[in-house]
């Protein structure tokens, strides 16, 4: 596939970043505020509330990764308009005030003081102004390099690592030289691989951050393992799809970042990138909580590479599946949106799987909806570091 | 027809893509990497996903996939057997 001069269709947000989503938000700031987040929803059709069981008495570094998750969410280009609703009126302003230097129209509401109902009602006119406001904006052709993809894969099995995880790999390779912001994580489940990735790293400042994070993570585990992870990594899952170690979990997942990027740079949890090329995100490999820091992070689309079938979507990052296990294709068809089983039985050149792939991204850019989307998948996971107060 | 793929030349074991290989079946693979045909017999039934042995291995030897060191073997296999939990685990935590 020629991508030289490729573009797709977005919405061009006022801080400049292109979205391929033009979802309005009722973002919660903890738990208690849930209930009134979704009974805006409830009253302004097409306005999406995004419940969460999280932020009261968190503090220092997990209070900030609330935060930056929360704001990173508000602020992702896939996002017209957020309507903000926490319990206090300080914490819901700090999000707003996030938000806002985007420049995307944003407005907190405080529940203390006034009680769910006039939350409501107030919240409610303002999310059905966002909501027609949004319902005006056009999309616009804009050129790839405009486009922030990300990847994770998960419930991997052994054709992951022949076939899907390639096959994003293959693309990831083709669309880094375009000046694509790319994304991939799962610090742990990088065990017996991480060479591999350290290798591919653009100097030794982002070998040594990437080694610093990789060593760190791998401490958390064996301050809290029992015997050994087998019970946890890898997955019962993936051990039923045949996987046996997590060094060989690892290899398959690697495979995802193709054979030709380098790595050009490490980030936090939620983290915006400073600019184009392939980052690693030190994150946890859990499905749905890599995939709300994708999100966070600002990334536009998301490869999601999976042998026995997980299902996950996210509320506003549309997450394009791909399988190469023949058996999950044709038992999970309805989540899967690329069916890449013919590398397997070499009716499919790796350079035809990610061109399919790519063809997919491209659709799901200019505006078709994903699998996940269509069944209404929504999963959004905020990572902990450690107790709340 | 492919009944199993080999990422590449000199890994041990290969991945069966086929659902219902019994033990006994005469097997076609593929060497992805180099795109070469190898054929083997099955000695145990092995799920689709799960790969069998392409060479005898005893305990304390390492498993080799995608040419990297995979883990280490816990119990006798027999080339063709069903490489998994029961006789290959990890050399990490």
């Amino acid at each position: 596939m020629d991508l030289k001069k490729a573009s797709f269709w977005g919405y061009q947000r006022e801080n400049g970043r292109v979205g391929v989503r033009n979802h309005v938000i009722i973002l919660p700031v903890d738990d208690l505020s849930n209930t009134a987040a979704q009974a805006v929803e409830n009253n302004i059709k097409g306005a999406m509330a995004i419940p969460h069981p999280y932020g009261r008495l968190q503090f220092g570094a997990d209070l900030e990764l609330h935060f930056r998750t929360l704001i990173g969410t508000g602020s992702n280009p896939n996002v017209a308009a957020v309507v903000v609703i926490g319990i206090e009126d300080q914490w819901t302003q700090r999000v707003v005030d996030g938000i806002k230097q985007t420049g995307k129209p944003v407005v907190g509401f405080g529940i203390e003081g006034h009680g769910d109902h006039e939350t409501i009602r107030r919240a409610s006119q303002t999310a059905r102004e966002f909501l027609q406001h949004a319902s005006e904006l056009r999309r616009e052709e804009r050129p790839l390099k405009d486009l922030w993809v990300s990847t994770k894969c998960g419930e991997s099995d052994t054709t992951s690592g022949c076939g899907a995880n390639p096959t994003v790999g293959n693309a990831f390779d083709k669309l880094y030289p375009h000046g694509v912001t790319l994304v991939f994580g799962e610090t742990t489940e990088l065990t017996g691989g991480e060479h591999l990735v350290a290798a591919r790293c653009r100097n030794d400042e982002v070998r040594k951050k990437f080694q610093f994070v990789f060593d760190r993570y791998q401490d958390v585990i064996n301050r809290h393992k029992t015997s050994d992870l087998s019970d946890s990594q890898p997955t019962k899952g993936n051990i039923a799809g045949g996987l046996t170690t997590i060094e060989e979990k690892a290899l398959g997942n690697i495979q995802k970042i193709g054979r030709k990027c380098m790595v050009d740079g490490v980030i936090d949890k939620a983290e915006m990138p400073t600019g184009p090329g392939l980052w690693f995100m030190d994150s946890s490999s859990a499905a749905a909580e890599m995939v709300t820091l994708c999100a966070a992070s600002g990334y536009a689309v998301h490869f999601f590479p999976t042998g026995q079938g997980n299902v996950i979507g996210n509320p506003i990052l549309p997450v394009i599946k791909l399988c190469a296990n023949p058996r999950t294709v044709r038992t999970m068809s309805e989540h899967m949106d690329v069916d890449v089983s013919g590398l397997l039985r070499k009716e499919m050149t790796p350079d035809q799987a990610g061109d399919k792939l790519l063809e997919c991204m491209f659709r799901t850019a200019n505006g078709r909806l994903t699998a996940a989307e269509a069944l209404g998948h929504r999963e959004f996971v905020l990572t902990r570091l450690y107790e709340s107060a | 027809m492919i009944h199993f793929v080999v990422h590449e030349e000199g890994d041990g074991v290969g991945v069966v893509v086929v659902e219902g290989v019994k033990a006994g079946q005469q097997l076609v693979g593929w060497i992805m990497e180099d795109d070469k045909e190898i054929r083997m017999t099955a000695k145990s039934d092995i799920p689709i996903g799960h790969k069998l042995a392409l060479k005898d291995y005893k305990p304390g030897d390492t498993v080799i996939k995608y040419g990297v060191d995979i883990g280490k073997v816990v119990a006798p296999i027999a080339r063709g057997e069903h490489t998994h939990v029961q006789n290959l685990k990890t050399k990490r935590w």
